[in-house]
């Protein structure tokens, strides 16, 4: 039973960090962590309106945040305050709205710390089932649109001269970061999604010299700060999301104390 | 020579204050542009314009026949925790022919930089990268914001001899845009000069070959490789750039620094 429940705990954190890796290098490359930290806490009042209408908690976390990253495009368009304050009124005011949100549902209970800061141990198949659907669609949509995504992210103005719809792009990625927080969600928890796509991204430059290297990089250095977050969670008895996040730290500080290396 | 765009009467207002009235340029096939022009004169705009990266409020840029624009913005960031090479920031080209690659770089003469990190690269090897993404879209007509910025006074005059020689290769016409005055203009055919309107054009020989252009602006004895563009206004500008109405110019007064007669 324990075991049963900590191989479900590990290939829900694997999948979610396989998926985090790419996602969050194209974050590091375009400075979108506090972007992604605003949806991420958005992503709370997206579970309160989930279980006030009835419908499926990742949809509707997905519908609002893809909501909200379209009313910051907007208003960051209208240049009246600068963008960085401007997500800082959107993520808090949207995570206390989701704290009152929340706390108008008492018919139903709500384990708040879980959704806070995820609960990689309550882990059930529907759930799994969710993080590798959604994980997959991100996967396949990375590849098809790589390099469409890659020529924006390097200079968008040279890639709208040359054709590529940037508009549209750019809408897909933040579609693609709104799916990853809610597909992440219940592992790691809206506080701390940010920290497990930025954290192994950041640690993979290190070590890669091509964009797809460093993806892929983030990828596999995510899936062991899950591992060794889950067994320091199992032989300790630590919260299970935070101790991967701190995994993914000393991974990032161990990569980074290395010499360093001749590149090309 | 068959005309490739044409700028028809091109404006273009911000907040009711016009930064362009007015232009009119013609660019052809086999043709090197150059506008030049003070800060904050509008260039970058009508280039941003051409590129449909900006509406202009009037007027319209004509595109005779299929027009191929291969553009080279003024600089390049792309973020430190980017890993680039250069070969992978050519292959980002839309429908790029990947095969192409080695025989541009080579026409840009940086063969050697292939696998080297974008982020490592000098002014004037990030300059002929740049330009290397430019001719990769096979252009009929390529577009270069300030091509020489960043690069040293020997790296400019190879720059501007590689602009023409990739011209005379592929017969495509060329748009530049620069505000150094003096380099430029032995490779160029046209200078447009705009300070928000088209204040003069016409060919450098032309102008600098003028005996009394020459006394008022030339350095006697200057190299022939170096041509110094000089012209004559039949109007004035203000600091703001404003046309000044003929009777608020003050007169030229000679004084004892004057070198002229």
């Amino acid at each position: 039973m324990m075991l049963d429940l900590l191989f479900r705990a590990l290939l829900g954190g694997v999948g979610v960090a396989a998926v985090a890796g790419p996602l969050g290098a194209f974050v590091v490359w375009r400075r979108m962590a506090y972007f992604g930290d605003t949806l991420a806490h958005s992503a709370l009042l997206g579970v309160a309106l989930g279980f006030l209408f009835d419908i499926n908690l990742n949809l509707a976390v997905v519908v609002l945040c893809v909501g909200l990253a379209l009313v910051l495009v907007t208003l960051q368009k209208k240049h009246f305050i600068a963008t960085d304050t401007l997500l800082g009124i959107l993520a808090h005011s949207s995570l206390s709205l989701g704290l009152v949100a929340v706390s108008f549902l008492d018919n139903i209970r709500i384990d708040l710390m879980a959704y806070l800061f995820g609960d990689l141990l309550a882990i059930s198949m529907s759930d799994l089932y969710w993080i590798y659907a959604g994980g997959a669609l991100v996967i396949l949509l990375l590849m098809l649109f790589w390099k469409p995504l890659l020529a924006m992210t390097v200079n968008e103005e040279l890639a709208k001269v040359e054709g590529y719809p940037v508009e549209a792009i750019r809408l897909l990625l933040m579609l693609l970061v709104a799916l990853v927080i809610a597909v992440a969600m219940k592992i790691v928890g809206v506080l701390l999604i940010t920290s497990l796509m930025i954290i192994p991204a950041a640690t993979a430059r290190k070590v890669s010299n091509s964009p797809v290297q460093m993806a892929t990089m983030a990828s596999v250095i995510g899936c062991l700060s899950v591992c060794g977050g889950l067994w320091a969670s199992y032989r300790w008895d630590t919260p299970a999301g935070p101790s991967v996040v701190v995994c993914a730290a000393f991974l990032f500080l161990f990569i980074y104390s290395l010499p360093k290396m001749n590149r090309v | 020579m068959k005309p490739l765009i044409t700028f028809d009467d091109i404006g273009i207002e911000f907040d009711g204050r016009a930064l362009l009235s007015h232009i009119q340029i013609k660019i052809h096939e086999g043709e090197i542009v150059t506008l030049i022009g003070p800060n904050g004169s509008g260039k970058s705009t009508l280039i941003r314009i051409l590129l449909g990266l900006q509406i202009p409020t009037s007027g319209e840029v004509v595109y005779h026949g299929k027009t191929r624009i291969g553009y080279m913005p003024q600089k390049l960031h792309i973020d430190p925790t980017l890993p680039l090479s250069v070969t992978d920031f050519l292959s980002l080209v839309r429908k790029v022919d990947k095969h192409q690659i080695p025989e541009v770089l080579a026409k840009v003469g940086i063969e050697k930089l292939a696998k080297k990190q974008v982020h490592f690269l000098s002014g004037g090897e990030t300059q002929r990268v740049l330009l290397a993404r430019a001719l990769l879209n096979r252009p009929n007509l390529l577009v270069l914001d300030e091509p020489v910025q960043g690069v040293d006074v020997n790296g400019q005059v190879e720059l501007y001899n590689l602009i023409s020689s990739i011209r005379d290769e592929l017969q495509c016409g060329v748009l530049m845009v620069s505000h150094d005055l003096h380099l430029v203009m032995a490779k160029t055919d046209t200078v447009v000069c705009i300070n928000q309107h088209v204040c003069c054009s016409g060919t450098p020989q032309h102008v600098t070959g003028h005996p009394a252009y020459q006394a008022l602006f030339g350095i006697p004895g200057a190299a022939e490789s170096i041509a110094i563009y000089s012209h004559h206004h039949d109007h004035v500008h203000d600091e703001n750039g404003e046309v000044l109405a003929a009777d608020d110019i003050v007169p030229h007064k000679h004084g004892t620094s004057c070198q002229h007669s």
